[in-house]
């Protein structure tokens, strides 16, 4: 049995802690994990993903085009970037908001986000979306962002862990004052 | 022995930490810099670790460390190599007494260098051993063989993970504590005949270098992470020959397949010839799949040719594998299925997505680079100007609507580059920007060459106290060491004008008016100059609240846009403030005609 996860936003999102989390859930369940990410030049402002493989018989964290389980987008144009990673019947959890990249504001070009979320509603058969920065900000901190989709994908049953298990993973990794408003962020509906 | 979730940067430092590991020392660089940061975390006070100030620096103090008996790591990038090649080549016929590898890490793709060079040709051409590993794992254990072989065989060797190798992550097998080798550097032993480079000694040293690497090749034909891995059809006739992280894409490409037979490369060179000739024993054609250079192609053409083999050898040689970038395994796929005869399953249909967004690398929102970049191009207005960059963050002011990166060539050429110009075209205005750390990494003979031969430019140094672009670390101006120490910077200033330089001026760029004001009086003066434009990374500080626009005012002239901040967006047609992204650098509201923009401004 192997899960392949993708997740992708932008930099700054924390995309990154989110999949260590689940990176630190699967070592706490003695399963085998790897990993990959964008690091280094590509992260400034740029289209930021993480690659995660759970399960047996690994060979390399990069898996194939159709071949992820779940997609947790943080932006939409940036999930349609890497929907092809999605395999038939695969699901996706998306964040709605949608984040302007520089260039827009430059050429005066006028993204907005909602042909984006048009085209994954068409394309993507399980398709769970959420506004996640008016949630974080309904929960207080622009900071939880990453919790609220993290928990919003954990519920879709496709990862095999539960709430309580990444909670375990963050008391390891998390600073303690923050618990409390992430356990709430993790079970945000 | 536990496990552990380790980047594979991390688990060649842990590696090298279990096999006794004395001294580490290196210059950031992507994807090689989490090695030595690494290291220096996992430091229990019995490791000396520093950031050198160049690559070459750090070769020498690597191998003086080794000459002592110690084992010692350098770590660097690819092209870090190509500043260390003056010791490097030297060193290969020195040789060393502690185990000494240099961690190397190559870039296919590129994804965050200026070339596609193969460290495992460097290997070849300095004669030195080289390890290429193909998993996290596999770097981890092959660390600690890498300074058996060096200590064993007295030389220096190569140990050259790719991005993918050392930014990726897994779960992996680690030695405990009490498992760990303890190395006991004896000292260095005073021996003129072995340890001072003559002509009689380096003839004598090339004749063991080539009889050695002869050994080696039976050496590492027995060596188990170079492997064969019969066909899953004996009768098959085909096989594919890999490497590194193409190794891993090959075998997820053949997941259910019927895989031909598979020959596997650890050590590129010296090439394990014993093995390869028995893999290519009965077979009719080969595939190479490989990253950069073709370099098992290369050799296992030759081992047919020597041995009368009558097998096809394809690669990127005969165009059957791209000859650029990295591989995926898609690509690695496709190369395989158009190999076996293979049809490929068809990509499901889907409709054309949405035009995307682009979003290139940008300078970040407050970035004082932004505001240096923009000093002097309102300074220059008008006048034919040329403008070098060099290698850092700062590289990304080449951007519309920036646009003042004229030349980028590598660490510490545009100061020379510039002068090269005026030399040409006495009437440009000849700039050069340098980065505080590659100043002192690579800048500072240019400096020294500009006065002494009476050049006529202004250096700009782009002083944000971090070598930002690797993940801020320290350097000789920043006054911190790896080691845990606060010490008496080094001054740019002081240096600029200890080589000569008469005009050596400091300004914040964020003081827009005077940084502009400066520019213009420094650069109208004869000869060597230097501006030093000093503001914190805006990562490294706690940004101010954000700016506001008054809508009322703002009139929509879009100046500000001109800045390229990303905490300038428009929308609706009109520029708005992004508060998540804007530090209050306060350079927008300076830009401003019409006074629209406020500091720390509430609505
Ligand atoms: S990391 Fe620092 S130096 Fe680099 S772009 Fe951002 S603010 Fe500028
Ligand atoms: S104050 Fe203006 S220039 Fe500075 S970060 Fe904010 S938006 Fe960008």
């Amino acid at each position: 049995m192997q899960t392949n996860i993708l997740v992708c936003g932008v930099g700054g999102q924390g995309i990154v802690l989110t999949s260590k989390l689940i990176a630190a859930a699967a070592m706490a369940h003695q399963i085998p994990v790897m990993s990959a990410e964008t690091i280094g030049m590509a992260q400034k402002g740029g289209s930021v993903f993480s690659f995660l493989r759970l399960g047996d018989d690994l060979h390399c964290p990069m898996f194939p085009e159709h071949a992820a389980d779940i997609i947790i987008g943080f932006e939409p144009a940036e999930a349609v970037r890497m929907l092809s990673y999605l395999k038939e019947g695969g699901s996706m959890v998306l964040n709605t908001y949608a984040i302007m990249p520089v260039t827009a504001a430059l050429s005066g070009g006028s993204y907005h986000g909602e042909e984006m979320v048009t085209y994954l509603e068409k394309n993507v058969q399980h398709l769970v979306k959420i506004d996640g920065n008016a949630a974080a900000r309904k929960l207080g901190s622009p900071k939880v962002l990453n919790m609220i989709m993290l928990g919003l994908a954990i519920r879709q049953n496709v990862i095999p862990f539960t709430i309580e298990d990444i909670e375990e993973a963050m008391r390891r990794t998390v600073k303690p004052q923050f618990a409390e408003l992430n356990s709430r962020a993790l079970r945000y509906e | 022995m536990h496990q552990e979730f380790l980047m594979g940067n991390a688990a060649i430092a842990r590696g090298a930490i279990a096999a006794g590991l004395n001294l580490v020392c290196g210059y950031p660089g992507t994807p090689s810099t989490e090695v030595l940061e690494t290291a220096a975390k996992n430091n229990d006070g019995g490791l000396y670790v520093e950031w050198s100030v160049n690559e070459k620096a750090a070769m020498e103090l690597g191998a003086g460390a080794a000459y002592s008996g110690a084992r010692s790591m350098v770590t660097m990038k690819q092209v870090g190599l190509n500043v260390a090649s003056d010791p490097l080549m030297s060193l290969a016929y020195i040789g060393v007494r502690g185990g000494m590898v240099i961690l190397v890490a190559d870039d296919p793709g590129p994804i965050s260098s200026q070339t596609e060079q193969d460290t495992r040709s460097f290997a070849a051409f300095s004669k030195l051993p080289c390890f290429d590993p193909s998993s996290v794992q596999e770097a981890y254990d092959m660390i600690q063989d890498a300074f058996a072989y060096s200590e064993q065989y007295h030389t220096p060797v190569l140990f050259r993970p790719t991005t993918r190798i050392c930014h990726g992550y897994a779960s992996i097998t680690v030695k405990d504590p009490e498992e760990y080798y303890i190395n006991k550097p004896e000292g260095f032993k005073k021996d003129s005949s072995r340890w001072v480079i003559f002509p009689r000694l380096s003839y004598q040293a090339h004749i063991n270098i080539e009889a050695r690497n002869v050994e080696l090749q039976q050496v590492f034909s027995q060596y188990a992470h170079n492997r064969i891995t019969p066909a899953a059809d004996a009768e098959c006739r085909k096989g594919i020959a890999t490497h590194g992280v193409s190794a891993a894409y090959t075998a997820e490409a053949l997941q259910g397949k019927d895989a031909p037979r598979l020959l596997q490369i650890a050590t590129p060179f010296p090439f394990p010839e014993q093995l390869a000739v028995e893999f290519l024993r009965g077979l009719d054609e080969v595939l190479c799949i490989e990253e950069l250079d073709p370099v098992i192609e290369r050799e296992l053409t030759y081992l047919c040719g020597k041995h009368h083999l009558n097998v096809r050898i394809r690669g990127k040689l005969t165009h059957d594998v791209k000859n650029a970038g990295e591989n995926t395994v898609a690509s690695v796929s496709e190369n395989i299925a158009a190999f076996m005869g293979w049809t490929l399953p068809e990509a499901p249909v889907t409709d054309t997505p949405p035009a995307l967004p682009v979003r290139p690398p940008v300078l970040c929102a407050g970035c004082p680079h932004r505001a240096s970049f923009y000093a002097v191009k309102q300074a220059m207005k008008g006048k034919k100007t040329v403008f070098c960059g060099d290698i850092g963050c700062y590289t990304l002011g080449n951007a519309m609507p920036l646009d003042m990166v004229d030349t980028c060539l590598c660490m510490g050429a545009g100061v020379n580059i510039t002068q090269g110009i005026g030399r040409i075209e006495p009437d440009t205005t000849c700039f050069a920007f340098v980065g505080d750390s590659t100043f002192f990494a690579s800048a500072i003979t240019g400096a020294v060459n500009a006065v002494y031969n009476q050049a006529n430019m202004t250096l700009i140094v782009l002083d944000n106290s971090t070598t930002a672009m690797t993940g801020h670390q320290p350097h000789p101006g920043t006054g911190r060491t790896m080691m845990g120490q606060v010490v008496d910077k080094v001054s740019i200033e002081a240096v600029l004008k200890g080589v000569g330089v008469k005009t050596v001026e400091t300004v914040n760029p964020l003081e827009l008016e005077k940084a502009i004001h400066t520019v213009q009086r420094v650069a109208a003066e004869d000869g060597v100059k230097a501006i030093i434009f000093r503001s914190p990374c805006a990562v490294l500080i706690k940004p101010d609240a954000p700016s506001f626009i008054n809508k009322e005012s703002c009139l929509n002239c879009k100046r500000c846009l001109q800045l390229g901040c990303p905490g300038i967006i428009l929308r609706d047609g009109k520029p708005e403030i992004e508060r998540s992204l804007c530090t209050g650098c306060g350079l927008c509201a300076q830009v401003c005609t019409f006074k629209a923009i406020s500091l720390g401004g509430e609505n």
